[in-house]
């Protein structure tokens, strides 16, 4: 009963027991052990990652695109992500199945901003779905970046299939699965765990989970009653393990060694990593900033300022120059042409022409 | 002479030595057992998958993203429904990805009455699957349409389902699949596994060739000058053996078969029902928001002025699911009876 009365607490509460953190995090908050040039070189991509979702949110307040969702708050975790992938086409690689709050992963994997911002305003040149697709929804098959689609957690369901040709082709190619914790309620993160663990035909699917403690405005704790997501994992014999994602270092750390771990015995690895949410879940919910969610760059920041690694000025600088280059883009593309309305048949079917069946 | 089942084991067998088919699996598909209707045995792809269907679903997406070409099996389409939604991706991941990724993956699923298989072994997909773009749907009513149709999914970069007229498993054709041998019997030994221990059994299959079926291709399986009869899957033979009882009263129907559901073959129903004036759609999903009414649609914008009579669609009552008892089944889901009744109703129409 107590434990049902505490699950029942108002919305306010919970949104503040949100903010504590998990008991037995795995974090080296306290070490540096990382050398400074990919220190700042992810610091750098975390500012220029933020300020893109910040001009994308912009773009969205001033009428420049229908709807906005991303990934702020979550830089910790999607850089160090993006710089560890093995990055191409074909099952050698990484085959990617994201969801939409992704674009930091894709800038440390090394693609331009300008895709996401002519994504966000729907132009015919966007790079990932031609102007069809919300923000944040990617697609780049040269990087096995599979379509991220609007449905919470379907993507768990075809990591399994990805992970199967790659271990039958060999190497040391992997599947890499993200989503956030609301959706874990989906049966496809359960069949995830189901498929990939197989007695004797486990799967090398690294299956992450970035723990916001939010649903769009429902707290973790009025919907599940496991308290480390990571641990549904060892029921199935899995390794897991719950890690700092406000933390780029553990979050480096920690995700190159469950790498290195699927990668070479070719079994998966559950990791769930605690992050911020700071925008909210979308423009739905306004994308105001959250102030009451730590925010990884400031805590990054402080902690490369104290190792004498980055000055103030220098990462004021490093935000400064983002955010006017964002700008730049975004004015770029206003004038981009939106898609023509007879392309609406194009691709519907692979290998032949686009037409209207009934014309 | 093949069953379906035979026949579609057959295709499946020439698929995986001669189209690239990486995986055929499902729920009960591999060995021991090869299929709850025996489609799958001693193939040489096939696996036991966990009883997910939105596993095997998205097993299949995932394989065929990396390159595979997978076959995967839902073993009632009764249990599809689960699926729909990552049925509705398969179809648009082309789509939305505006070109980038295809998927070259087929579903194959038994549908339909026939079995007295109650409530959870008697639906049928068509009006949902025809509503699911970005797939091509494909229903054969002979074993030798299945073999062929089942080529062409095979050889598809595009999704397709195969629906399967259970109650047309077991029945034989009575054209030859090029390469089996014609005796029931010789078949049967060469490619059933037998009761028992199947551990040191090994199909011998026979020399088997590619004669594939386009999608988008009916058959008209009955000439005729009077009424046009467009069916498909189990309803099919019905309309046929109807077609030859209404032949002796001097009704002359021609029957097509319309093999694919997606794209479908406007121009032979076209042709036939400017011929004839009158035509009747028959199937047996329910008949709200039916397929058969887009036909009808179809037909009455674009050849209304070639009618003698109103088209009609004769389909499944509007109902939560078939009844077990032997009258339930009858009664809700057409019969041969059914079908003489309302094309003698429709022949009798005079403009």
């Amino acid at each position: 009963m107590a434990r049902d009365a505490k699950k029942m607490s108002a919305p306010a509460k919970s949104a503040k027991a949100a903010a504590k953190p998990f008991k037995a995090l795995v974090t080296h908050s306290e070490e540096l052990p990382l050398h400074k040039k990919l220190l700042l070189s992810m610091h750098d991509t975390m500012v220029k990652a933020r300020c893109l979702e910040e001009r994308l949110i912009a773009m969205y307040k001033t009428g420049h695109g229908y709807f906005w969702i991303g990934g702020p708050g979550e830089e910790a975790f999607n850089v160090p992500l993006g710089l560890l992938i093995k990055k191409g086409m074909g099952p050698a690689f990484d085959y990617l199945h994201f969801h939409y709050r992704q674009s930091a992963t894709l800038l440390a994997m090394g693609e331009e901003p300008l895709g996401a911002i002519r994504q966000m305003k729907n132009t015919a040149t966007d790079p990932y779905s031609g102007g069809r697709n919300f923000a944040g929804h990617f697609s780049k098959k040269e990087w096995n970046i599979t379509p991220v689609s609007s449905p919470i957690e379907v993507q768990y369901a075809m990591a399994p299939g990805t992970a199967l040709v790659q271990k039958r082709f060999g190497g040391d190619g992997i599947s890499i699965v993200t989503g956030g914790d609301a959706g874990t309620a989906e049966g496809d993160f359960a069949s995830c765990l189901v498929w990939s663990s197989r007695p004797g035909q486990e799967l090398p699917v690294l299956i992450l989970v970035t723990n916001n403690r939010w649903g769009i405005s429902t707290p973790y704790e009025q919907t599940q009653g496991v308290e480390r997501i990571s641990d549904r994992g060892v029921a199935f014999g899995m390794k897991t393990k719950t890690i700092d994602g406000n933390d780029p270092i553990s979050a480096y750390l920690e995700l190159k060694e469950a790498m290195e771990y699927v990668r070479t015995e070719r079994k998966p690895y559950l990791v769930e990593a605690r992050v911020s949410r700071l925008y909210g879940h979308s423009s739905a919910s306004g994308a105001n900033f959250a102030t009451n969610e730590a925010d990884c760059i400031t805590v990054f920041e402080a902690k490369l300022e104290k190792a004498g690694m980055l000055t103030r000025e220098q990462a004021k600088a490093v935000r400064d120059r983002y955010t006017e280059e964002l700008a730049d883009l975004a004015r770029a593309v206003k004038e981009e042409a939106f898609p023509d309305g007879s392309t609406i048949w194009d691709h519907v079917f692979h290998g032949e022409p686009g037409r209207d069946p009934f014309a | 002479m093949a069953n379906m089942a035979q026949a579609v084991r057959m295709a499946l067998h020439f698929a995986e030595e001669n189209l690239g088919v990486t995986d055929i699996f499902g729920e009960d598909v591999g060995m021991p057992l090869g299929g709850v209707f025996t489609c799958t045995q001693g193939l040489k792809t096939t696996w036991n998958t966990p009883l997910d269907e939105r596993g095997i679903i998205g097993m299949a997406m995932g394989i065929a993203m990396a390159g595979g070409k997978p076959i995967a099996e839902i073993q009632f389409c009764d249990y599809i429904f689960n699926t729909i939604d990552l049925l509705k991706l398969a179809g648009n991941t082309q789509w939305s990805s505006n070109g980038q990724w295809n998927l070259p993956m087929v579903v194959m699923t038994p549908v339909g009455s026939g079995i007295r298989g109650s409530i959870y072994h008697s639906h049928s997909i068509d009006a949902t699957a025809t509503h699911i773009a970005g797939w091509k749907i494909v229903m054969p009513s002979t074993p030798l349409d299945a073999y062929g149709l089942l080529l062409s999914a095979c050889k598809e970069t595009n999704p397709v389902m195969f629906l399967i007229p259970k109650a047309l498993m077991r029945i034989r054709g009575q054209e030859l699949i090029p390469g089996e041998p014609g005796e029931d019997k010789a078949l049967s030994k060469l490619i059933d596994a037998p009761l028992g221990d199947r551990t040191r059994w090994a199909p011998q299959w026979p020399a088997l060739e590619d004669v594939s079926i386009p999608i988008g291709k009916a058959k008209t399986v009955r000439s005729g000058s009077q009424l046009t009869v467009v069916s498909y899957g189990r309803t099919l033979p019905l309309c046929a053996q109807a077609a030859e009882v209404l032949a002796a009263d001097g009704i002359d129907a021609e029957v097509i078969d319309l093999r694919s559901l997606w794209p479908y073959d406007w121009e032979a129903i076209k042709a036939s029902v400017e011929k004839t004036g009158r035509v009747i759609f028959v199937n047996e999903d329910t008949e709200v928001t039916n397929f058969g009414e887009h036909l009808v649609r179809r037909v009455v914008d674009d050849l209304f002025f070639k009618l003698l009579a109103p088209p009609k669609l004769l389909a499944g009552k509007f109902l939560p699911g078939i009844g077990l008892a032997d009258p339930l089944e009858l009664a809700s889901v057409p019969q041969q009876s059914d079908i003489e009744k309302a094309m003698r109703a429709l022949a009798a129409v005079q403009p």
